[in-house]
C-alpha cells in the first residue's frame, strides 16, 4: 500500500472549450467576451486558450450550455484554434473533464503532497516515461471494478495480513502505469455522517494488466489493525478491501500520479528501496521488466526490500524465483528470532560500491516507497555509501532530482 | 396606481427620474397586462415557471433563474452599455456622432422601423398561445414560456423607445401594438409570417429556428443604427433572441434524433411505418422546413427596395455586421446580384447595392440558417440514416416581391402552374401532414417524461437535469 505523488510533469491547464454539437452559433459568447478570446468561422465558435482569462462572463448568457465545457490539457499544448475549428464534436470525454471540478481533488493533492515530501519537492518524471492519464474517475463519477481475486500474501502464522487484490474493470477504461495509484472509496459513511475518505493504493501490476492484456489491476493491501504508534485501530478502507470476495463491486477513483513512473528506454536501470506494502510499485515495475526479458533491452534492477520476516514479506516467493542476472535482490528482516535486526539502510551501506555506481549512472532511476520512518535512514545510508566511495551525496541528490531520477513516496 | 415602477420594471434607463416616461408607462402597463391575460399563454396565470429574468445588462445579472408566475414577470427595459464617442457608421451621416435624440427629418421612418420590429413581438406570443396545452414535456413548456415572456420584454423595449422618444405619436403606436391581433383579418399584424398560425410544436420549433432568426438579422441591422438608443436596445435584445433560436434548433434536432432512433431500432424508412410508430418522418420535417423557410424569406421584404435604400443612406438601419464589412459604407456605386425570372428561368441580375439591401440581408440569413440545417444533418448522419435535409431555393414559394408572380420549385426551377399544383404536396406540408402532426400533440407534463415524437435534450436549462421541475402547476 502506498500513497503517491500527483504532480504532473506537464503543467496542467483547464482549457475552456465550446461543444460544437450543442452550440447554435448565436454569437452571444463572442459578443460578451471582454478579452476577445472567442472567435468563429463559418463552421465553429472557438476559444483561444491564450486569451481566455476565466472570467466566465460568457457562461450565463449562452442559451445552450455549449460554452460550459472544459478539458484538462498540457499547458504547453492546448487545443489550437485550428483544431477546434475542425471539430464536429468535443474530443473524447473523460468524466472528470466534463465539469469545472476537473482539477485534482484537494484531499488527493494533500495526501500526495505529504507522500512525496521525501524527494524534496516536485520532481520530473523520467524523460522516457509513458504519458500518464490522471483523474479520469472522480467521487461523483467513480469507475466500478469487480473483484476477480483476493489472495493472502503473508503466511497464516504471520503477525500481519497482506493481500494481493485483483480488480477487473471490464469495459471501463482504466489506463494505469506502474507507479501510479488508484483511490478506493469505501462504501457507507463515517460516524459524522460523511462519506469515508478516499484511500490511495499503488498498483502492483504492470500497465498491461495483472493478467497480461486483461483490463485488470492488482493492489497490495495490508489490513490495518493498529496505528503508527501501535494503538489498536481498524482501518476502514484496508479492512473493506481485505474482506472483499470475488465478484464484489468496488468504486474506484483516479488514476493519480504523474512523476513516480518508470523509464522506458532500453538500457535504463531501476534502483528500488521499499518496505512492506511499499513493494507494490516495485512489483509492478519489476513485473513490467520481467515480461520484457526476451527483448534483451539491458539495464539493471537492484532491489532493497525490508520486512519484519520472510513470512511478512509480500511476493517473497515469486521474487525468489527471478533470475539472479535479472534482478539484484537485497532483503532486510528486522524481526527474525535470534538474528540481528537488519534494515534496508544497513544493506545499502553493505552494497555501497554497487549502490554508488548506479546512483552515478545517468540511466539509473531511484524509487523509494514505504513507511515514512524509512526516509531519513535511507537518506543517511546514501550519504554514508557515497562517502565510502569518495562521492558527495549533498551534490549528487540535487542532480538526481533535476534529472527526474529520484522518486520518494512514503506514508 | 401606486406601483414602484423602478422596482417592478428592472431597468438601466433611470426610469425613476424620468417622470414623463413613468406616466406613459403607468398608462401602458395595465393595458399590456390586459393584453397578456387576453392573448398570452392560455390558462397559465397561476403557473410557476423556472424562468430567466434579466435584472441588469452585465453578463452576471441578466440571466437570473427562479420560479415566476408569468403575469408577475419583471419585464425590464435594458439598453446595452453605451459606447463612448459612438459614430454613425454608414450612409450620408457617416462619421457624425451617433444621435441620442430622434433627428426630426427621420422621425417617421424611424418610428416605422421600430413599430414594424415591435409588432412582431406580441404577434408571436399570440401565435403561440395555445401551444402550452400540447407541450411534449415540462422542459419544452418552460422553453415556450421563456420565449413568450422575452417576446413580451422585446415589446417593452420597443415601446420604451416609442414612448421615450416619439411623444404622442409614439404613445399611440404603443397602444396600437396591443390592439392588432395575429391572424385577425380586420386588424392583422404588420408582417405576413406573423399572421400564420403556429398550430403545433413542429411549427413552433421551425418558427423559432427560421423566423426568430430573421429577428436576429433585423435586430443586428438595427443594432448598427445611427440612433443610439435603438442600437443599444437591439444589441441587448439579441442576447435573448439567441435563446429563441436555441429552442428551435435543439427542438428540431431532438425531433430528428427521435425519428432516427425509431428508424434504426425498427430498421424502417417507410414514412407510413415511421408515422405508425408515432414519430415524424423526415420528408414531413423537410416539408415543414420548406414552408417556414420560404415564409421567412418574405420577411426580408422586396428584393429591390427603395425603402431599404433610404433607411440605409439616412443612417437608420445598417447591414448585418456593418462595422466589420470593409467598404465605403455608402454603397453609392456598388452593385449586388438579385434574382428575376427571365425567359422562363431564374437569372441573376445586378441591382444597385443600396436598393438590394434586403436581398443582402436575406443572403446573410440563408448562410446562417443553412449551416444549422447541416448540424441537423449531422444528427441524421450519426444515426446512420441516409437522408439529408436542405434549405429550399430562396425563390421558392415567395409571396412578396417580383418572384411571387412565378412558381418556383425548391431547386430553383421555374415551373408551370400545373407542375406546381401536381407537386405542391411533395414540397409543402399538406393538410394530411398537418393533421398527422397535430395528432401527435398530446400534453406531457409528468416530470422527466417526453412525448414519443421527441428526444430528451442533451442538457437541461441552467445546468439543471432534464427531469427538473421546470413548471409547477398550482
Amino acid at each position: 500500500m502506498d500513497v503517491k505523488a500527483v504532480v504532473s510533469r506537464a503543467e496542467p491547464l483547464r482549457q475552456h472549450l465550446i461543444d460544437p454539437e450543442i452550440c447554435i452559433r448565436c454569437n452571444t459568447c463572442e459578443e460578451t467576451c471582454p478579452s476577445k478570446a472567442v472567435s468563429h468561422d463559418s463552421r465553429n465558435y472557438v476559444v483561444d486558450a491564450t486569451l481566455c482569462n476565466y472570467c466566465n462572463d460568457c457562461i450565463s448568457p449562452c442559451p445552450t450550455g455549449a460554452i460550459d465545457n472544459w478539458r484538462m490539457v498540457d499547458k504547453a499544448r492546448p487545443y489550437t484554434l485550428t483544431e477546434q475549428l475542425a471539430w464536429d464534436s468535443l474530443p473524447p470525454e473523460t468524466p472528470v473533464d466534463a465539469g469545472p471540478t476537473a482539477e485534482l481533488p484537494a484531499h488527493i493533492a494533500e495526501i500526495t503532497a505529504v507522500a512525496s515530501e521525501g524527494q524534496g519537492g516536485t520532481v520530473l518524471a523520467p524523460w522516457s516515461a509513458a504519458h500518464p492519464y490522471v483523474n479520469l474517475y472522480t467521487m461523483q463519477k467513480p469507475a466500478v471494478a469487480t473483484v476477480s481475486g483476493n489472495y493472502q500474501l503473508t503466511a497464516e502464522d504471520a503477525s500481519c495480513d497482506i493481500r494481493h487484490i485483483v480488480l477487473d474493470f471490464g469495459g471501463v477504461p482504466m489506463p494505469v502505469l506502474e507507479g501510479q495509484t488508484i483511490g478506493i472509496v469505501p462504501p457507507g459513511v463515517g460516524s459524522e455522517g460523511r462519506p469515508h475518505p478516499v484511500r490511495l493504493y499503488s498498483v502492483a501490476s504492470p500497465r498491461d494488466g495483472e493478467r497480461p492484456h486483461y483490463n485488470n489491476v492488482s493492489l497490495t493491501v495490508k489490513r490495518v489493525t493498529e496505528d503508527h504508534e501501535g494503538r489498536p485501530v481498524r482501518g476502514i478502507a484496508s479492512n473493506y478491501l481485505c474482506d472483499l470476495n470475488k465478484g464484489d463491486r468496488v468504486n474506484v477513483v483516479g488514476p493519480y500520479g504523474g512523476t513516480f513512473l518508470m523509464p522506458n528506454h532500453p538500457g535504463s536501470s531501476l534502483f528500488m528501496v521499499c518496505t512492506g506494502t511499499g513493494s507494490a510499485p516495485m512489483r509492478a515495475m519489476t513485473e513490467r521488466r520481467r515480461r520484457r526479458i526476451a527483448l534483451k533491452e539491458g539495464g539493471e534492477l537492484m532491489l532493497f526490500f525490508g520486512a519484519r520476516c520472510e513470512a511478512e514479506l509480500p511476493y517473497f516467493g515469486p521474487l525468489m524465483k527471478l533470475p539472479k542476472d535479472f534482478i539484484d535482490i537485497n532483503f532486510a528482516f528486522s524481526r527474525v528470532p535470534g538474528k540481528v535486526k537488519q534494515y534496508v539502510q544497513d544493506r545499502i551501506r553493505e552494497r555501497s560500491a554497487d549502490v554508488v555506481r548506479l546512483l552515478n549512472d545517468q540511466n539509473c532511476y531511484v524509487y523509494i516507497c514505504g513507511l515514512k520512518g524509512m526516509e531519513q535512514g535511507v537518506d543517511e545510508a546514501f550519504r554514508v555509501a557515497c562517502r565510502e566511495q569518495g562521492e558527495d551525496w549533498g551534490t549528487l541528490l540535487p542532480a538526481l532530482r533535476a534529472q527526474g531520477r529520484y522518486h520518494v513516496e512514503t506514508y | 396606481m401606486n406601483i414602484d415602477y423602478a422596482e417592478k420594471i428592472p431597468n438601466n434607463v433611470d426610469l425613476a427620474s424620468n417622470k414623463t416616461l413613468q406616466r406613459a408607462l403607468e398608462h401602458w402597463q395595465p393595458e399590456f397586462l390586459h393584453w397578456w391575460d387576453d392573448m398570452g399563454p392560455e390558462g397559465t396565470s397561476r403557473t410557476e415557471i423556472y424562468l430567466r429574468t434579466a435584472v441588469s445588462v452585465d453578463p452576471k445579472g441578466w440571466a437570473h433563474f427562479d420560479y415566476v408566475r408569468m403575469p408577475e414577470y419583471r419585464w425590464g427595459i435594458f439598453l446595452a452599455p453605451g459606447e463612448a464617442e459612438r459614430k454613425v457608421n454608414f450612409g450620408a451621416h457617416k462619421g457624425e456622432p451617433a444621435w441620442q435624440e430622434v433627428p426630426g427629418e427621420y422621425r417617421s421612418n424611424l418610428r416605422r422601423l421600430i413599430v414594424t420590429q415591435g409588432d412582431t413581438e406580441p404577434a408571436s406570443v399570440e401565435q403561440q398561445r395555445h401551444l402550452g396545452l400540447t407541450c411534449p414535456s415540462l422542459y419544452d413548456l418552460r422553453n415556450l414560456f421563456q420565449v413568450n415572456v422575452e417576446e413580451g420584454r422585446h415589446l417593452w423595449a420597443m415601446v420604451y423607445l416609442l414612448q421615450a422618444y416619439f411623444g404622442r405619436d409614439g404613445r399611440e403606436e404603443a397602444e396600437a401594438l396591443l390592439e392588432r391581433r395575429s391572424g385577425d383579418p380586420d386588424n392583422p399584424r404588420i408582417l405576413g409570417a406573423f399572421n400564420e398560425p403556429t398550430p403545433d410544436w413542429l411549427s413552433f420549433f421551425m418558427f423559432t429556428y427560421f423566423t426568430d432568426r430573421d429577428g436576429k438579422y433585423q435586430l443586428c441591422s438595427l443594432a448598427e443604427s445611427g440612433f443610439d438608443p435603438l442600437a443599444r436596445t437591439c444589441r441587448f435584445m439579441l442576447t435573448e433572441e439567441a435563446h429563441h433560436m436555441f429552442v428551435g434548433e435543439s427542438g428540431i434536432s431532438r425531433v430528428i434524433q427521435r425519428t432516427c432512433e425509431v428508424m434504426t431500432t425498427h430498421k424502417i424508412d417507410d414514412p407510413a411505418k415511421i408515422r405508425s410508430l408515432g414519430a415524424i418522418d423526415l420528408p414531413t420535417i423537410q416539408r415543414y422546413l420548406n414552408f417556414h423557410f420560404s415564409v421567412t424569406m418574405d420577411l426580408f421584404g422586396a428584393d429591390v427596395s427603395s425603402n431599404a435604400a433610404t433607411f440605409y443612406s439616412t443612417g437608420l438601419k445598417g447591414r448585418f455586421d456593418e462595422t466589420k464589412i470593409e467598404d465605403d459604407h455608402l454603397l453609392t456605386t456598388a452593385s449586388y446580384p438579385v434574382l428575376e425570372v427571365r425567359d422562363g428561368i431564374l437569372a441573376s441580375v445586378q441591382a444597385p447595392a443600396l436598393n438590394a439591401l434586403n436581398e443582402k440581408l436575406r443572403d446573410d440569413y440563408i448562410r446562417d440558417a443553412a449551416s444549422g440545417v447541416e448540424r441537423w444533418n449531422k444528427v441524421i448522419e450519426k444515426a446512420g440514416v441516409a437522408f439529408r435535409l436542405r434549405v429550399p431555393h430562396k425563390a421558392f414559394h415567395r409571396r412578396i416581391g417580383p418572384l411571387a408572380a412565378a412558381n418556383i420549385d425548391p431547386e430553383g426551377n421555374v415551373v408551370s402552374t400545373e407542375q406546381w399544383t401536381a407537386n405542391v404536396e411533395r414540397w409543402l406540408p399538406s393538410d394530411t401532414d398537418r393533421a398527422f402532426v397535430a395528432s401527435l400533440m398530446g400534453r406531457v407534463v409528468e416530470r422527466g417524461k417526453f412525448a414519443n415524437w421527441i428526444a430528451p435534450p442533451a442538457r437541461g436549462i441552467n445546468n439543471q437535469a432534464a427531469d427538473f421541475e421546470y413548471v409547477r402547476f398550482n
